[in-house]
């Protein structure tokens, strides 16, 4: 069985879970998403953008020193040399193309750091789309750079001063928007998550990560890899590497949630490890929510993971077991994304430092499972050039010239 | 009363029914009741509860800031089922309105049962659709608690026709695209959206909600509909005054003012 069904349920979760106002375009956006997948003009266009445009297929490099220094074979999907720097851009230029095609001239999106919203100007600029943007107030103060990036695409970013001021609000503003403006446009959400065909959709943009990198890892070494790691925030590069590895069951999957100060502390954007399943953005899924049912605000380093949902798809492959999910901390995530800069020369995105540093987690009790050395393919999702202002105040370099090594800066 | 009793009987006075709506402990537990308590006594039919919610992705501005309030005071779904028990006992008839993830963590059942024991006759669901809604469907029944779902001017045939079919004591017809929020003038979508309903269903009461705020376009909605649903323009009453004693002075007359409008339709 093919997942999801035709209501867009991943077992119990996923789903609809929206206003009546917005069916019509969801059953439309699903109608043309399925013309669109059976159309060669429409993928010849997909992929022609993929390839000349975005960069992809993406680099598969064997990173030997922190091979070395993790004690397993680390493979990583360079993501991050994609243009506007992240896995991002597959779902961002699927998206808009599929807007062009239902003749809407409008869109709208919602972000956290930014970076979705660079993502989706950029997409707008190319196809000549409106793209309104909107971002909670306090990140578009801790994020002025994207801000700026995306005003100079020709992007209208709207702060969102009401709820938590964050992501979360910015999505429900994208929402509200939408439900009065669904004739001419369309909401470009970012991840794999909200209501159906979004997961669907968002999965199989993205889903080019793993099928090039099944090839590429079986290209260079002659078999699958041991276990592929991910971050997780909403789910999408995850899933993105996933997917073509679900049916090969030799191969483990794990999703790293951002641990923030510790899933013990409260404070952290583990939905899966440390929340409990209810609905939230239009689909059924695993949340942080307090025994109201109330969404509780979530924490971590990293924007990109500081979202209290995850995508239905996860919260289905974890109850079946066919991924892990396991939570990396702030403090880990960033001696990993040192560790990336200084073994290999490659700055990562703090949120890809989750996968790297879960990678770490794992490599022993693969080890000892596997009794020799494991293969592990990890996607690193993003580069760091947005995070080296977060970066530089935590290791404390951007005032003086002093470096901390990881465990000292408490 | 129950909600169709409410309705037959504006409808045997040849006028539509006012519902009006309020956030459960905005600003505090005992100041919504006394909101709501005003209200009924001043002319709404039926008090619309709402249940705050952290993502009300529904709601406009006012409803928003109402409902953030709500919960910064530490409102919980216990408390509303308490103020509707307090509202109740006044004798109003009082339908509750909610997102739907509250329920789903307080247990389906058990909402429906605690919520028909409390004296709600009713439950509005905004962002649970028929299709998504066995569970809460079978739990209504099972406790007698009248299940409204939306209908918009977006809805195909098709869905009307489902989405009516799914309902029981009256269908919230909203009147336009977009969230609540008084708007300035009547929605030109809503008459035909009623006018589609009634094809689907004749026998079914519609409530008009989205975007009014005086006696004048509930005079000018209910011509057309059976109940007229005001939110936002009350809850600014309380919102922007500069005490509650005020405010329920000025959510009197504007509740007085909107069922003289009730009243003004023209006769169906
Ligand atoms: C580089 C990078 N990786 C991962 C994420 C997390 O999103 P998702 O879980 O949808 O991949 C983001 C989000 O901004 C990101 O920028």
């Amino acid at each position: 069985m093919t997942f999801p069904d035709m209501a867009g349920h991943f077992g119990k979760y996923g789903g609809r879970f929206v206003p009546e106002a917005l069916v019509k375009a969801l059953d439309e956006l699903e109608r043309a998403y399925r013309e669109a997948k059976q159309d060669p003009v429409f993928q010849q266009r997909f992929d022609g953008l993929l390839k000349n445009y975005a960069g992809t297929p993406s680099l598969l490099y064997r990173a030997e020193r922190l091979s070395e220094a993790l004690g397993a074979e680390i493979w990583l999907k360079r993501e991050d040399l994609n243009h506007t720097g992240a896995h991002k851009v597959r779902n961002v230029l699927g998206q808009a193309l599929l807007a062009k095609r239902m003749g809407k001239p409008r869109v709208i999106a919602e972000t956290g750091a930014g970076q979705h919203g660079v993502a989706s100007a950029t997409a707008a600029a190319l196809l000549d789309l409106e793209c309104v943007v909107y971002m909670g107030a306090t990140d578009t103060e801790r994020q002025a750079l994207n801000v700026a990036r995306m005003r100079m695409l020709g992007a209208t970013v709207i702060p969102v001063t009401n709820g938590s001021q964050t992501l979360k609000d910015a999505l429900n503003e994208a929402l509200r928007d939408w439900v009065s403006t669904v004739e001419t446009t369309h909401y470009l959400l970012g991840t794999a998550a909200g209501p159906h065909p979004f997961p669907e959709i968002v999965r199989d943009f993205v889903g080019g990560i793993g099928v090039e990198a099944r090839e590429q890892i079986v290209g260079a070494t002659g078999q699958l890899p041991d276990a592929v790691a991910a971050c997780v925030g909403g789910g999408s590069n995850a899933i993105g590497i996933f997917h073509a590895f679900v049916p090969d069951e030799g191969v483990r999957l794990f999703g790293f949630e951002a641990g923030g100060d510790g899933v013990e502390t409260g404070r952290h954007a583990a939905s899966i490890t440390g929340g409990s399943v209810g609905v939230l953005h239009g689909n059924r899924t695993y949340l942080l929510q307090d025994e109201d049912g109330q969404t509780m605000e979530s924490h971590s380093i990293s924007a990109g993971l500081d979202y209290p949902g995850v995508g239905p798809e996860h919260a289905w492959l974890h109850d079946t077991g066919r991924a892990t999910y396991e939570p990396v901390t702030d403090a880990e995530a960033m001696a990993a994304f040192q560790l990336l800069c200084r073994t290999e020369g490659i700055i990562p995105a703090i949120e890809s430092a989750h996968a790297l540093a879960g990678a770490a987690k794992i490599a022993p009790r693969l080890a000892a499972e596997l009794g020799r050395t494991p293969t592990i393919l990890v996607n690193l999702s993003g580069r760091g050039d947005k995070d080296v202002h977060t970066a530089g105040a935590y290791f404390g370099i951007l005032d003086d010239n002093e470096v901390l090594v990881p465990g000292e800066q408490e | 009363m129950s909600i169709a009793e409410t309705f037959a009987k504006a409808k045997a006075e040849d006028r539509s029914v006012l519902v009006g709506c309020m956030p459960a402990g905005f600003p505090t537990v005992d100041d919504s009741i006394a909101s709501m308590v005003a209200m009924a006594e001043s002319g709404c039919d039926v008090i619309e509860v709402e249940l705050p919610y952290s993502d009300p992705v529904m709601d406009g501005p006012v409803i928003q800031k109402a409902s953030d309030i709500a919960l910064a005071n530490g409102v919980r779904s216990r408390d509303t089922l308490k103020i509707i028990e307090a509202v109740s006992r006044t004798g109003a008839t009082v339908v509750l309105m909610t997102y739907w993830n509250p329920i789903e963590k307080y247990g389906v059942d058990a909402w429906a049962r605690d919520l028909a024991a409390a004296g709600a006759t009713g439950m509005i669901t905004p962002d649970l659709i028929p299709d998504e809604g066995a569970e809460w469907i079978a739990a209504a029944d099972k406790h007698g608690i009248d299940r409204t779902f939306l209908v918009s001017p977006s809805s195909t045939d098709e869905r009307l026709a489902m989405t009516v079919a799914s309902c029981r004591g009256f269908v919230y017809a909203t009147a336009l695209m977009g969230v609540t929020g008084a708007r300035t003038s009547v929605s030109s979508q809503a008459p035909e959206l009623v006018e589609r309903i009634r094809r689907a269903d004749p026998h079914m009461p519609v409530g008009v909600g989205l975007g009014v705020g005086t006696g004048a376009q509930a005079a000018e909605v209910a011509a057309f509909a059976d109940g007229v649903i005001v939110g936002s323009a009350l809850i600014r009453c309380v919102l922007e005054a500069p005490d509650l004693a005020t405010g329920h002075d000025r959510l009197r007359a504007l509740s007085a003012e909107l069922a003289e409008g009730v009243r003004g339709g023209a006769p169906r």
